[in-house]
Order: structure tokens, then C-alpha cells, then sequence
């Protein structure tokens, strides 16, 4: 059986060269993704701004002006209608009651139920949440933190393990796949809930892991070949693990793209969150994170010195004398 | 590397074994599970985005225990003071700012009334600090100021007691399987599976249900009533169904009978077929109504629920038995939720709802079928890719990643953690990244092979140097999932937790299992060459 190669044995594309001009379009993407958010505002959920989200069933399609009309009538504040999915199923979103607590909201949904059921007849709420804005603040609190926290993390457990510049480079790609995230959300003005947290959290936990991948090649290759220039080791190292990466973000894709597709309209938001951060996350491995190595003034010889005087990698990690064959 | 004693096939297999069979009762039906022995009754929850339910979280107004323990500090200062020997008179008291403040009237008597205070505070915490300080200030006035540790206890056992109390009034309503948890200093989660209607379950646990028997101020003058200001001894309370008049009544401060006297308490209807709540007395609260009621014949009382007055009926004659009815413009529900609540205790502090999630049980079960339709695709669609890329080395994969998936399962059944549907995504998101690593080895392999090395060697070398790079990458994805599982709330850990039992499985199954498989092809065949 032919088996299949989506990437060419010995490939030799070369990354580094056009390093600048990617740097160029990364920071310009960076601006506009944070300009973005910072204008148009992320549509955050009732997770996080507090409120009352109800998600309405009818039995046949459903025009949603007609259902903010009647939801206009019952004197429950100003209604944001979203229609997701199928043309049956509508999202209403409506302010908490500012007086009368619990007891008030739970009123709300009553008097929206009735009203309702009189208009469209057989019409479910198939869920419904409501945030006080005490805990929406305390969930918002904790979304960023858990964020920040993991990102911090990583860019220190790479900077103790490696040398210092692994760490950055790690930390401000990462940075850049949160921000282009927010910026993704900011711009479609998807609905940005719990689950997308869990789902930035993601993307942090696959780009890193995408990064490691090639981090662990140029840290092999610059202790192999130590008189080979570093965007030569580094170009040399992104194309070995070519092929991996592909595969990799191929297989995600795919599952993702099941999940998307037939996962149902709850996690849609998620999954499409998830889909652009491998893209982002694949790309910014190359050209932000492997990139900016070179920058930073990564050389062979930095590494080897940090080696020795730990004592470990020269001796633990060194890969044996083979025969390479063809290359130098 | 490819060399494996029996010993270390045995402990490769065996959790593997152990993780399957553990996941089987997950898709077995109840009835068959009960059978099966202890250790294999290991089924994964499913969270109710799945199940459909819903899920309140209770907050407990700190505020109102300490608001209310000071009450409790001043009703004592006043019986302590005013009723021991020597009587000490005092005056001025106010609780203001949190504290409780007055004058004792004869300055001699300040050291006096002071040692009499002393014992009513209590040890609180560790450190030997007193629930209350007492000081005095400007002579003759007395301070007592609740200590936060005193607070602090106050709050934690009011939360016992609610918690319990939820408990019970849950139990009471039938319903099945409920979570019912503290959380934090001051909230409590309460989430019940498969609740149609979580109204019923709001408005139960939305009841302090403190009942009080006060007889009604037959002096208070109405005008003055109906502006708020009742006579000495006397307090103006509302009454929303009050059919003389304004929504409000005068009643005496003096409590006939407390809840606390309750033996029990029962739906039933009175003699107009109206829907009232039986009640039934312990001794000395029979005694006491019995009391009462035999000296105020043809006065009214009130029946106070929650600081409310539901009814206040006449008394015809002496109430001896030691029952009572409580009557008040009730539905037959409204007057089963009363009794449910009295029989249960009255919460030692109000419970507002700060958070309500209720997903209902048909979207719960679209969304299973859809997570279930989801993972096969992807299942299918990455096995397919595999084969096709690595043939029998992906046929490996796939088996590692099958039995992965069964093993995820059975460690959640065994951890008693929960299936979300985010935690499908994140099981979905497992099938696709657990693959990474094996196509981290085989490509390694691959590239070997070019490099010229032989067929066993290029394993050898693609699993050894493959593996550290897929340790490393596994760890960092773990640090972002132990993060998510430790600061997450809801969706979020319950994605957190597929993913790190992912994390830890997958790079089992994934490297260590497919070793086995592809070491023993090796030495069974002794391949001259891989397709690969």
C-alpha cells in the first residue's frame, strides 16, 4: 500500500528568511486584533456580565422580531435576541431585575414563559441561566486569572528547563494567539462565555505544546550541529518537524471540524474558538515563537555554556554519534 | 527499548485491563450494573448539561448573621441585667456600626454589670479570643463589639445548620439524587438532576420559615398603625392579606409560640375547604398555646411566617390539644411547600439565589446524542487518516487511541468525576491530540529510515527520542490543565478534568502501549523493511 505523505520527504522551505516581513504582518494582525477588542468590545455572556439567558424552543420556525415584540410588552427591561443553529431555536437575553434578588428573576422567567406560551403556542425553554453580578464578576475575576496564570507558568517551567530565550519567545507567542482569540471574538462578536475561557485555555495548552515540539528540534540540532548558523539550524529544525505539524493540526482539525459540524449549537462557540487557535497557534510556532529566537540572539554556544554549567543536557541529552547521511 | 519481560507486559496490560472494565457499566443499564461486583460499579456522572436539571448556587447574607447575633447579644444583656440581682437599670441602648451600646443608669454599678456580661461571650477560635469584646467607654457606657473570629464561627455554623436544614427540605420534595454542598465561607450548591421545574424547588428554598403565634396590640390605635409607629411592646408588622383595612398590623413583641416548638406539620383543609397547615406542638409548645390562648379568649392573634402575618384569626376558645391550624389564603401547593419547610427547621439565615442554571431534559439529551454522533465522526475521520498515513503503525494508533478513549471513561467512573458537555469537547479534542504523539514517533521513525538506519534501530531511535519530546510537551499541556481544573468554575473544570485524565492516559496508551504492539511485530516478523 502507498501510504500517504502530505509533506514531502527533506523539505527545505526557507522560514527565516522572510522573518521580517512576518514579523511585520504579525504585529500588524496583533494591532488590529487588540484595537478590535478594545473598540468593538467583546459580546460577553451572562457569565460574565451578570443577567438572565434564556434559550427558547419553538415548534416551527420563528421570526425574532416577533418574539422581541412580545418580550418588548411584558416590561422586563431592553431584550437581546440571537437566533443560533436553527431557525427554531432563539436566544434571549434580558437584565437581572436591580431590585428583589432571586425571587425577581425567577419572576422574570415566569412572566416571560406566560407571555410566551400565549403567543407562540408550544414553545419550551430549553435552558435558561441566571449570573447575579456579584458571581459574574467573581467568574470574570477567575477567567483571567486562570489565563494569565497558565501562561505565566509555561513561559517560566521553559525558561528554567532551557535557556531564558525559549521562555520569552514561548511567552509573547502565546500572548499573541490569546490576543488574536479576543480579537476573533471581538470582531465576529460571538458570544463570549465560561466555555470560551475553557477554551482559550486550550488553545494556550496546544500552542505550547506545538512549540515544544520544534523548541525540543533546535535544542537537539544546536547541540548536533554547533558550528551551523542559527537561522540555517532553525530553518533546518522547522522543516523537520514539517511534516509532524501538518499531520498534528490536520488530525486536530478533524475532530474538531465533527465537533463543529455535528456537536450541537452549544458548542459551536467553542469549537470555532478552538479551530482558529491551531491555526494561529500553528503559525505563530514558526513565525513568532522560532522567529523570534533568532532576535533574542540564540546562539549554539549560549546554549552549550548554560548546559555545562547546569551539567545536565550535555551529557543526559546529547543524542549519539550516527551517521546522517546526507546532511552536514 | 523493544525488549519486554513478561513482568512488564503484565503491567502495561493490566491498568489497561482494569481502566476497560471499569468503563463498561457506564453503557450497562441500572439494573445490570446493581449486579455486578463493588469495584466495578464505577459509572460516570453525567453534569446536568447532560442530564438535564438544575443547578442553584446560595449565598447567605453574612451581614444578616451578625445583624442577628447581635439581637440575640442584646435580648440577653436586657434579661441578664434587668431581671437578675441586684437589677441594674440601663438605658440607651442602641446597636449601631455592628455594635451594641448602652448606659448603665448608676455609674457604682458599671464593674457589676460588666462582670454579669462577661460570661454570656464565648471562646471562639484557637487563639483564645472571646466572640464578643466588652469594653467600657466614657464610664458609664457599655460597648460590646462582636470579634471577627466570632463572626466567623457564627456564619460557619449558621452554614452547617442551612445546609442540613436544604437537606431535609429537599428530601421532603422526592426529588432525586440531589448534590447539595458548601462552598466557600458563605454559599451553598444545590444541583438536582432532572428537575422540570426548579420554581417549586426556588420558592422552597427561598423560605427562612421562621413561624411565630404573637397576639395582636388590640390598643394600638389604627391611623397611627397605618403610619408605622405601634404602642410600647409592640411592633407594626405587615399583613399583605389583611381584610381590614391597610396591609399592616400591630402586634406584641412578646413571642407566644415559636416554630421551634414543632412536632409537625402537615397539608389538610379547614371546614371551608380552604387549604391550611395542620401543626402539632411538643409539650411545653402545647403547654404554652394552651396557656395563652385559655387567657386571651375572643382576641385575636397573628401567625407570623418570615416576619409576614399570614392570618389573624380569633381566639374562640382555649386551644388545649396541642395542635393548631395555620391558615392564610393558601393553594393546596403553596400550603404543602409551608408544611415541607416547618417540618425541615426554619434556616438559621436567609438563602438569595446568585446563581441559576437549568438546562431542561430534552436539550440535555440533544446535546448527548450530539457529543456521542461528534466523537464517532471524529473517531472515525482521524482513524481513517491514520491508516492511511502510517498503515499498520496507524492501525496501532488507532487501537491506542480506542482503548484511550475507554480508559479515560473508566478513570472518571473510578474518580466519581462528571461527564460536561464541554468535558465531550474535551474528549473529542483528546482523540485528535492523543494521536500527536504517535505521529511524533512515527515521523521520527520516518526520518530515521531516510537517515539509513535499520528497521529496528529506527524504532528504537523514534521512540526514545520521540518520547522526550513528548513528555515535555505533555507536561506544559498539563500545567494549563491544572490550572483550568484549580481556578475554573463549572464548564471549565469539567473540561479540565477530561483533559488531564487525557493528558495522563494518552501518553500511556500512546507511546507505551504501541511500543508493546509494534515490539512484538518486530520480533515475531523480523521485518527487513517498514512501510511506514
Amino acid at each position: 500500500m502507498k501510504l500517504l505523505k502530505l509533506v514531502p520527504d527533506n523539505t527545505n522551505i526557507g522560514f527565516v528568511a522572510i522573518r521580517n516581513w512576518a514579523f511585520a504582518l504579525t504585529a500588524l494582525l496583533t494591532v488590529l486584533a487588540v484595537g478590535a477588542t478594545v473598540y468593538k468590545g467583546l459580546n460577553l455572556g451572562v457569565d460574565f456580565v451578570g443577567g438572565l439567558m434564556i434559550e427558547a424552543k419553538f415548534p416551527q420556525n420563528v421570526e425574532t422580531d416577533k418574539v422581541r415584540a412580545t418580550i418588548g410588552t411584558l416590561g422586563v427591561g431592553e431584550s437581546a435576541l440571537q437566533q443560533f443553529g436553527d431557525p427554531r431555536t432563539v436566544q434571549i437575553r434580558l437584565p437581572l431585575p436591580e431590585q428583589g434578588g432571586a425571587g425577581a428573576a425567577n419572576a422574570v422567567v415566569e412572566k416571560t414563559r406566560q407571555a410566551m406560551v400565549a403567543q407562540f403556542p408550544g414553545v419550551t425553554f430549553s435552558r435558561y441561566d441566571t449570573v447575579s453580578g456579584k458571581v459574574s464578576g467573581e467568574l470574570i475575576q477567575n477567567g483571567v486569572l486562570a489565563v494569565v496564570l497558565a501562561i505565566i507558568g509555561i513561559a517560566v517551567f521553559s525558561w528554567f528547563r532551557y535557556e531564558w530565550q525559549f521562555g520569552v519567545s514561548t511567552f509573547v507567542a502565546i500572548v499573541h494567539d490569546v490576543l488574536m482569540t479576543l480579537g476573533f471574538f471581538a470582531i465576529t462578536q460571538m458570544e463570549f462565555d465560561l466555555n470560551i475561557i475553557a477554551a482559550v485555555l486550550t488553545i494556550v495548552g496546544y500552542s505550547i505544546n506545538d512549540k515544544m515540539v520544534i523548541d525540543d528540534r533546535i535544542r537537539e540540532n544546536m547541540r548536533k550541529y554547533r558550528k551551523m548558523d542559527m537561522k540555517a539550524l532553525i530553518d533546518l529544525s522547522v522543516n523537520e518537524t514539517l511534516p509532524r505539524t501538518v499531520m498534528t493540526s490536520l488530525t486536530v482539525m478533524l475532530a474538531l471540524g465533527a465537533l463543529l459540524l455535528f456537536g450541537g449549537h452549544v458548542l459551536r462557540g467553542f469549537t470555532a474558538a478552538m479551530m482558529l487557535g491551531i491555526i494561529v497557534g500553528t503559525y505563530s510556532s514558526v513565525y513568532v515563537s522560532s522567529s523570534l529566537l533568532i532576535t533574542l540572539g540564540l546562539t549554539p554556544q549560549v546554549a552549550e555554556k548554560k548546559a555545562t554549567k547546569k551539567g545536565y543536557a550535555g551529557t543526559a541529552e546529547r543524542v549519539g554519534p550516527r551517521d546522517d547521511g546526507a546532511r552536514p | 527499548m523493544l525488549n519486554f519481560s513478561r513482568w512488564a507486559v503484565a503491567a502495561i496490560l493490566l491498568p489497561l485491563v482494569i481502566g476497560i472494565l471499569c468503563a463498561v457499566p457506564t453503557f450497562l443499564p441500572d439494573a445490570t450494573v446493581a449486579k455486578l461486583p463493588g469495584f466495578m460499579q464505577t459509572r460516570v456522572n453525567l453534569g446536568l448539561d447532560l442530564a438535564g436539571g438544575s443547578h442553584l448556587l446560595l449565598e447567605a447574607s453574612t451581614q444578616d448573621v451578625a445583624k442577628q447575633r447581635l439581637a440575640n447579644m442584646e435580648e440577653q444583656v436586657r434579661t441578664e441585667l434587668r431581671r437578675g440581682d441586684p437589677r441594674i437599670a440601663i438605658g440607651d441602648i442602641s446597636a449601631r456600626d455592628g455594635k451594641l451600646s448602652f448606659m448603665v443608669r448608676n455609674p457604682a454599678q458599671v464593674d457589676a454589670a460588666v462582670e454579669r456580661i462577661r460570661p454570656l461571650t464565648q471562646g471562639a477560635g484557637l487563639t483564645g479570643q472571646r466572640d464578643f469584646n466588652v469594653e467600657v467607654v466614657n464610664s458609664s457606657t457599655i460597648v460590646i463589639t462582636p470579634t471577627q473570629a466570632g463572626i466567623d464561627n457564627a456564619v460557619k455554623s449558621a452554614m452547617e445548620v442551612a445546609t442540613e436544614v436544604i437537606r431535609k427540605r429537599i428530601d421532603e420534595m422526592g426529588t432525586r439524587e440531589p448534590t447539595i454542598q458548601q462552598q466557600g465561607g458563605n454559599r451553598i450548591v444545590v444541583q438536582v438532576p432532572g428537575l422540570q421545574d426548579p420554581k417549586a424547588l426556588k420558592d422552597l428554598l427561598g423560605q427562612t420559615a421562621k413561624l411565630e403565634f404573637k397576639l395582636v396590640d388590640m390598643t394600638a390605635n389604627p391611623s397611627e398603625v397605618a403610619q408605622g409607629r405601634a404602642p410600647v411592646g409592640s411592633e407594626v408588622l405587615p399583613y399583605p392579606g389583611n381584610p381590614a383595612g391597610p396591609p399592616v398590623i400591630a402586634v406584641k413583641r412578646q413571642v407566644m409560640v415559636s416554630g421551634e416548638d414543632l412536632t409537625d406539620a402537615t397539608q389538610g383543609f379547614d371546614q371551608n375547604n380552604q387549604a391550611i397547615v395542620n401543626i402539632r406542638f411538643n409539650g411545653s409548645g402545647g403547654r404554652k398555646f394552651g396557656q395563652v390562648t385559655s387567657q386571651n379568649v375572643n382576641r385575636p392573634f397573628a401567625i407570623i411566617l418570615d416576619g409576614k402575618v399570614l392570618s389573624a384569626p380569633n381566639i374562640n376558645e382555649p386551644i388545649l390539644g396541642g395542635s393548631a391550624q395555620v391558615s392564610g389564603s393558601f393553594t393546596v401547593e403553596s400550603a404543602n411547600q409551608l408544611a415541607i419547610a416547618l417540618r425541615s427547621g426554619k434556616l438559621p439565615v436567609a438563602l438569595t439565589v446568585v446563581e441559576e442554571r437549568t438546562v431542561g431534559p430534552g436539550l440535555g439529551a440533544d446535546s448527548i446524542r450530539a457529543g456521542l454522533i461528534a466523537s464517532i465522526i471524529a473517531v472515525v475521520a482521524v482513524a481513517a487518516f491514520m491508516f492511511l498515513s502510517y498503515g499498520r503503525f496507524g492501525v496501532y494508533a488507532n487501537i491506542a487511541v480506542a482503548i484511550n478513549v475507554l480508559v479515560i471513561l473508566g478513570v472518571m467512573g473510578i474518580l466519581g468525576a462528571t461527564l460536561t458537555l464541554p468535558g465531550i469537547a474535551g474528549f473529542v479534542l483528546t482523540i485528535g491530540t492523543a494521536v500527536d504523539a504517535n505521529v511524533l514517533i512515527y515521523e521520527r521513525i520516518r526520518e530515521e529510515r531516510r537517515r539509513g538506519r535499520g528497521v529496528v534501530q529506527a524504532i528504537q531511535f523514534g521512540y526514545k527520542e520521540a518520547s522526550r519530546t513528548i513528555f515535555e510537551a505533555n507536561v506544559t499541556h498539563a500545567i494549563a490543565g491544572g490550572i483550568m481544573l484549580a481556578l475554573g468554575s463549572g464548564p471549565v473544570k469539567g473540561f479540565a478534568i477530561v483533559l488531564l485524565i487525557g493528558i495522563a492516559t494518552s501518553v500511556f496508551t500512546a507511546v507505551t502501549f504501541t511500543r508493546l504492539l509494534a515490539a512484538r511485530w518486530v520480533r515475531t516478523k523480523r521485518p527487513t523493511e517498514i512501510n511506514i
